[in-house]
């Protein structure tokens, strides 16, 4: 697969960047044209992996979520999320419809379930106690004008 | 985000306006929450036409509104939502729960 765009961004996991997130990788994936839903779904799917990164992966403290949004030749857009937070003892679980750790503040427990349904492909890396990185792949469709 | 409240006799409309997601649930929540503690309406209808952007963070607004107006004998009404909004309400299976309009 050949890379053809890449971009990336590094930034503190305060709330108010959820929106700044999906707003800036919308904004790049834009490039490639595509549908209100496509883009949509990524919105959507960026925003459950950044909130993971915030609510769990950092939960009280403040640290870096670094993304990198890449475009492959194919429209292929590969998607990673990644913070060096507290980490998932068992990302099988984790990934479980309605498992969450969080009990305050009405969390659905959806997160991975949005992500697996918005975007082609969901992989998630984690070691406990470094971090855990969330790669979301989605192929926006060739448009014939 | 914002929340606009109003009264139609028994029944309570919260529009809301806006991206919601975990930055602005919480407080969005409490400002609904007060206003039907207090007031207790029959009906509380969430107005999604103003909502440009919705993640799972919805989902638990909406299920925890549910359940304080089943609390009271309420019900819940979520009305004007986008196909992006809907796509995540049906993976909750919210549809089956609240009434939509």
């Amino acid at each position: 697969m050949k890379l053809v765009n890449q971009m990336k961004l590094t930034f503190q996991s305060r709330s108010v960047n959820e929106g700044f997130a999906r707003g800036a990788i919308s904004a790049f994936v834009a490039t490639l044209d595509p549908t209100v839903e496509e883009i949509s779904d990524i919105k959507t799917a960026v925003s459950e992996a950044v909130t993971n990164c915030i609510v769990h992966g950092y939960r009280d403290t403040i640290g870096q979520i670094h993304v990198t949004v890449k475009i492959f030749e194919d429209q292929l857009v590969r998607i990673t999320v990644r913070d060096n937070g507290c980490g998932i003892e068992d990302v099988e679980q984790a990934m479980q419809p309605l498992f969450t750790t969080v009990h305050t503040g009405e969390r659905s427990g959806l997160g991975f379930t949005v992500m697996e349904s918005f975007m082609d492909k969901v992989k998630v890396r984690s070691v406990p106690g470094k971090g855990t990185t969330v790669t979301l792949d989605k192929r926006i469709a060739a448009r014939e004008d | 985000m914002s929340v606009k409240i109003t009264y139609d006799g028994a029944v309570m409309c919260a529009a809301l306006e806006g991206e919601l997601d975990h930055h602005v649930a919480a407080s969005i929540r409490r400002e609904i929450d007060d206003a039907v503690t207090r007031d207790k309406p029959r009906e509380l209808v969430l107005d999604f036409r103003g909502v440009s952007f919705m993640d799972s963070s919805g989902i638990g607004l909406v299920m925890g509104r549910y359940r304080i107006q089943q609390e009271h004998e309420g019900t819940l009404r979520v009305e004007g939502t986008s196909p992006q909004i809907r796509k995540v309400m049906r993976l909750a299976g919210l549809d089956r729960l609240a009434k939509f309009g």
